[in-house]
């Protein structure tokens, strides 16, 4: 019974299967196996070992004929036959309805009255306070140095047996614009609560993966000049506003003379944070025979402009796990999103 | 019937359930207990006449039996709230145990005193805020550290970083880089003046040019902004221009913008100089360039 319907299921047997024909004296009787169904070893990883060299011999001959093909195209000036796009997560990712678009009056509208608009249209300069949680061990303080460093305008404050609330309340009696809360777990930073001032959201963001400067190979280190911020990829309106928060942390006018650059970058709701000093050169490209001289342009320019960068300063990764609306409460705060183990089901489906 | 030597002969040599007994000593685990010793005097089952104070959801009760109910389990004891007033509380119970042994109302006030000691610590701590420690399931753990790694590799950092200072170097955010070689500027210099000769519609752009600094400006204020505001906002504010018209001419007058410092320049290109004006004249309006102004002149 089995073996017949193994049978069958060979003879629907897919492209991508391990089967190899076993020919008997009788051509009626012709069977197809599965490789891995021959229980001698040594001749099964034999089998095995052809069948994937036949494979990849076919693989190479498409690769070859597709570029000859796109070769011939381009010589005889027609169109190349259109290029393959690999399939990516980003590519497949899940419609999201919350995705930003740049006629959406609503959002704009919805900038001009949330919380960060004061600081990010500059009628107030940004002041940020930095602490702890209770305990603060190993590369805690390192970690919290840095942040200085990266940040303009920010101080770091002992947290004592303080409860976060009274925290908060200091904060706005000194007018400070936002908070940073370093929280640490077993030796290591693991959380970063961003809370801003004087009714801001909370952002509780996981850390991970943290390298400090002294690990960092070739490092380079900050001057104290603002430095630019660059925010990729947050798309969706809850991406937008945590673009905002991380935004209204820095100064808003950067000073270029510095070429200092902080880049948060979200790739699947992962924010990655790195911190760059850069340069821009001329690169000259030769291109074949052609003269360096040569003052025609013919499509293909030979010096090009590209910028460099020299990593300074920590490097590490945030994942949001909550945002609540207001300051820190979380028995009372309403949330606005908040990271539950539904949202892992698909891998398709990202959220900032 | 009722005899208590009986019972705590029978209890304490045989054997008794609520008896716990660990290394320092014999304790007695009947809620009943006044000490919590296992104790011929504090036995509750082997005295007739005992009584306790209790904690109910904070409330303090005083708890008697007596010989007479002996017989009534169900009713065997009676109980009488005591006020949360510490003073008070004593004088209740000296009211209620005016008659009795001395030494049962002495512990009984002992206990009253501890218990009124560990209601005030509990409400304190109830009111103090504490860290609540979540644990997160050691496979969401190990995904999300997976995850990570990959969106890692797919995000290409690095270029993208690159990619966007060109950018926004192209769209001429930035006014006073000045880290370029001045022979090779010469040489793009001399490039785009041939580029010139050859095309001569890119005078006429010229004058589309200057009211292109006025978007350069707003652009200059808004260059924080999320890369993909940065589009939205160019669209809204290239409405009226179109958009490849200036980035045709942006590039080559970019160019330009560096023309200002190299100051020994041959006469031959002057048509350059002037645009070099031009474009200084732009940047007077921004704040950063005063330096820039002394160069020129």
């Amino acid at each position: 019974m089995a073996k017949e319907k193994k049978r069958k299921a060979a003879e629907e047997a897919v492209d991508g299967d391990d089967y190899i024909e076993r020919e008997d004296k009788n051509p009626k009787k012709q069977k197809l196996i599965l490789a891995s169904q021959i229980k001698n070893k040594e001749k099964r990883s034999a089998v095995y070992a052809k069948l994937k060299h036949e494979k990849r011999v076919e693989k190479r001959k498409k690769i070859k004929a597709r570029d000859a093909a796109s070769k011939q195209a381009l010589e005889l000036g027609e169109e190349p036959p259109e290029k393959m796009v690999p399939r990516t997560i980003e590519n497949t990712r899940e419609l999201d309805e919350t995705v930003c678009r740049p006629d959406d009056e609503e959002l704009f509208a919805g900038n001009d009255a949330d919380e960060f608009s004061a600081v990010l249209k500059q009628q107030t300069a940004p002041k940020v306070l930095i602490t702890t949680c209770r305990f603060n061990s190993s590369r805690g303080p390192a970690f919290i140095k840095e942040l200085l460093s990266v940040i303009p305008n920010a101080q770091y404050y002992k947290r004592g047996t303080y409860e976060l609330k009274k925290i908060v309340e200091y904060a706005k009696n000194k007018e400070f614009t936002s908070i940073i809360v370093v929280h640490t777990n077993r030796r290591e930073p693991d959380a970063l609560l961003l809370i801003g001032l004087p009714d801001g959201p909370t952002a509780h963001f996981r850390l991970s993966n943290l390298v400090l400067r002294k690990d960092i190979k070739n490092h380079g280190n900050p001057t104290s000049h603002e430095p630019e911020l660059v925010l990729n990829n947050f798309t969706t309106r809850l991406g937008h506003r945590v673009g905002r928060m991380i935004q209204s942390l820095f100064p808003q006018v950067p000073n270029f003379r510095g070429r200092r650059v902080v880049t948060f970058h979200n790739q699947r709701d992962f924010i990655f944070f790195r911190h760059h000093r850069y340069v821009f050169e001329v690169k000259e490209k030769k291109e074949g025979l052609k003269d360096k001289k040569s003052k025609a342009s013919q499509g293909k320019t030979e010096k090009k402009a590209i910028a460099r960068l020299q990593e300074c300063g920590p490097r590490f990764t945030l994942k949001l796990v909550s945002l609540q609306h207001g300051t820190f409460d979380t028995k009372g705060g309403e949330f606005e999103w908040v990271h539950k183990a539904d949202m892992d089901t698909s891998r398709r489906r990202f959220f900032i | 019937m009722q005899n208590d030597d009986v019972i705590w002969d029978v209890i304490r040599h045989h054997h008794c359930s609520y008896m716990a007994k660990i290394q320092t000593g014999n304790f007695c685990r009947n809620p009943y207990n006044v000490t919590g010793i296992c104790n011929r005097s504090s036995c509750p089952l082997a005295n007739s006449r005992y009584a306790t104070i209790r904690d109910h959801d904070g409330i303090f009760y005083l708890y008697m039996k007596t010989i007479e109910r002996a017989h009534m389990p169900n009713k065997l004891w009676e109980r009488v709230k005591l006020p949360k007033n510490y003073m008070k509380a004593l004088e209740i119970i000296d009211k209620h145990l005016e008659y009795w042994p001395k030494l049962l109302v002495h512990k009984i006030k002992q206990r009253l005193t501890k218990m009124t000691q560990y209601r005030i610590r509990m409400v304190k701590l109830s009111k103090k805020v504490r860290e609540k420690i979540m644990t997160v399931p050691r496979k969401e753990v190990k995904r999300e550290s997976r995850r990570e790694e990959k969106a890692l590799r797919a995000a290409q950092i690095e270029n993208v970083i690159e990619k966007e200072l060109l950018e926004r170097l192209n769209k001429g955010v930035y006014p006073d880089i000045c880290n370029y070689d001045e022979e090779i500027f010469n040489k793009l210099l001399d490039k785009n003046k041939e580029e010139e000769q050859e095309e001569e519609e890119e005078e006429e752009a010229e004058v589309e040019y200057v009211e292109g600094d006025y978007e350069l400006e707003e652009e200059e204020e808004l260059e924080e902004d999320i890369e993909d505001m940065g589009d939205f906002l160019k669209a809204n504010n290239f409405e009226d221009i179109e958009g490849d018209e200036d980035d045709l001419e942006e590039q080559p007058a970019k160019k330009k913008a560096y023309v200002s410092y190299p100051l020994k320049q041959d006469d031959g290109t002057e048509k350059v100089r002037r645009k070099g004006k031009k474009v200084v004249v732009e940047v007077e309006r921004d704040e950063d360039m005063g330096n820039r102004q002394h160069n020129v002149m």
